[in-house]
């Protein structure tokens, strides 16, 4: 299992290598840049919305319902619905959801391209497949999810704003008075900087796993399903190293 | 022309390819034939280069493939065509966009020479103007392979590799393909190296044949020659069609 994972991380090393080659045209790199962030981006952005429109929902509620004390304002509802929003949910589990989504996504289409030989048929040609295939989607990646994530915290703030004057539990004034009370900015970039860096994570593990396919059907399945197991606990060991360097 | 010199290639330890050699002229149909799992794949993505050979060598008109720097290798590659067994059509772009996608990555022409020269390819292997818009998905196999063909010959290739052109064709379809890569090679004097396991196109075009059993070269002629090779395995591979010649006579 040791060996397996120095392994691994050794051919993910050359194959970001690979990516980072000049392209062989940049015209033809900027238009698969622009379909891939409409491919990974735009069409993620229906599914960051309705998730995090419920899930700020209950957070607000289950927020309110722990904090039901005389002594603890109300607005106190919002500002801890805020602080877990920007913190954690928006960044880290809607960068896990994506890596289901995207990850699979990406995995899949590499591994099919793999083993219906269209990679071979790229590099017969001359091109650098990793350069064609991979960079514009991590480039997409890094563009696209940091964008997804301040709809995710805009979206999960207005669901638990939503969520908290429809049940009663926080009354609309105090909850937007909370969510300003000690705003800190820092804590945005924080988060957007964790999702950057969760974008190459999810874009580069599942074209790793994609793109070394072998067999058939079946092993692209299994590629879809490392990608997702992969990149979900890196992204849970960087978020846990980051938030120890960062906020500690 | 392209000189394979005592290729050997292993995977896991265990070899497949046994030092063969062999001279591919231009101009000719080469052909590489075998029974399944004989090797004959390996050997041709080694001598295209997919695979790199473990040992000897691989001479594309005298330019060593092991000695070629990495941007030799790269030029060199725009000088080669291949067709695979599936076609390996990219199924993101419609018939029209592979056929240019290559002058897309490797030219400086304008898109309507692009355009033009990618039409003129396809006019070549005649597919309809009413399939350019279409993906690969929606046409059928023998059109996925001429499109493939077309994309093959649009830098026009010195070097034309084909991986078993007829798998999965109806026999006259399969003439077709093979009756247009003979032809192609004629027209642009290519150097082309066909695997193929089908007896058809082994009579129909083959010019030049070596025959390959569990990964070394058993024996090597032309259609002339073929039948009456003197080698069990070929014979014994060969039955079917002495079977359907004798009943024939």
């Amino acid at each position: 299992m040791v060996r397996s994972f120095f392994f691994h991380l050794g051919r993910y090393v050359l194959f970001l290598r690979q990516m980072f080659r000049r392209p062989e045209k940049w015209s033809i790199f900027g238009r698969r840049i622009v379909v891939e962030i409409e491919k990974l981006g735009v069409d993620s952005l229906g599914i960051v919305v309705v998730i995090s429109l419920f899930v700020g929902a209950v957070i607000t509620i289950q927020t309110a319902t722990n904090l039901e004390n005389p002594f603890i304002p109300r607005y106190s509802v919002g500002t801890a619905s805020r602080e877990s929003i920007l913190l954690e949910f928006s960044s880290t589990i809607v960068c896990l959801i994506l890596a289901g989504k995207i990850g699979s996504n990406i995995s899949s289409e590499i591994g099919t391209m793999r083993i219906t030989e269209q990679i071979d048929a790229l590099e017969i040609m001359g091109v650098n497949s990793v350069g064609y295939l991979v960079s514009p989607k991590v480039i997409a990646m890094i563009v696209s999810v940091p964008i997804l994530v301040i709809f995710s915290m805009f979206i999960g703030i207005v669901g638990g704003w939503m969520s908290g004057g429809y049940t009663g539990l926080v009354p609309s004034d105090d909850y937007i008075h909370g969510i300003q009370v000690a705003f800190r900015p820092y804590y945005v970039t924080y988060s957007l900087v964790k999702s950057t860096l969760f974008a190459f994570v999810i874009s580069t593990v599942a074209s790793y796993w994609g793109f070394y396919v072998k067999g058939g059907a079946l092993e692209v399945g299994r590629a879809s399903t490392k990608t997702v197991v992969t990149s979900s606990i890196v992204i849970l060991i960087i978020n846990l190293l980051i938030t120890q360097i960062w906020l500690n | 022309m392209i000189e394979a010199i005592e290729v050997r290639k292993q995977f896991s330890g265990r070899e497949i390819i046994h030092g063969v050699s062999a001279l591919f002229e231009s101009g000719k149909t080469n052909l590489i034939i075998g029974k399944s799992g004989s090797g004959k794949t390996v050997l041709l993505k080694t001598l295209v280069g997919l695979y790199g050979a473990d040992s000897g060598d691989i001479l594309y008109h005298g330019r060593s493939l092991k000695s070629l720097s990495q941007q030799q290798r790269h030029s060199l590659r725009q000088e080669i065509g291949m067709l695979f067994q599936g076609s390996a059509l990219i199924d993101s772009l419609t018939v029209e966009e592979n056929v240019m996608f290559p002058l897309d990555m490797f030219t400086d022409m304008s898109h309507d020479e692009r355009r033009r020269r990618a039409r003129a390819c396809l006019d070549r292997v005649n597919i309809q103007s009413e399939a350019y818009k279409l993906f690969s998905s929606e046409i059928s196999g023998g059109m996925q392979k001429r499109v493939a063909i077309a994309r093959a010959i649009a830098l026009k290739p010195r070097y034309l590799f084909c991986d078993e052109p007829n798998s999965g064709l109806d026999p006259l379809t399969a003439s077709v393909i093979d009756r247009l890569i003979f032809d192609i090679t004629k027209e642009f004097n290519i150097t082309t190296i066909i695997n193929t396991h089908d007896m058809n196109s082994v009579m129909s075009i083959g010019e030049h044949i070596i025959y390959i059993d569990s990964g070394n070269k058993e024996w090597e002629g032309s259609r002339e020659t073929i039948l009456e090779a003197d080698v069990a395995t070929l014979k014994e591979f060969l039955s079917p069609l002495s079977n359907a010649l004798s009943h024939k006579a």
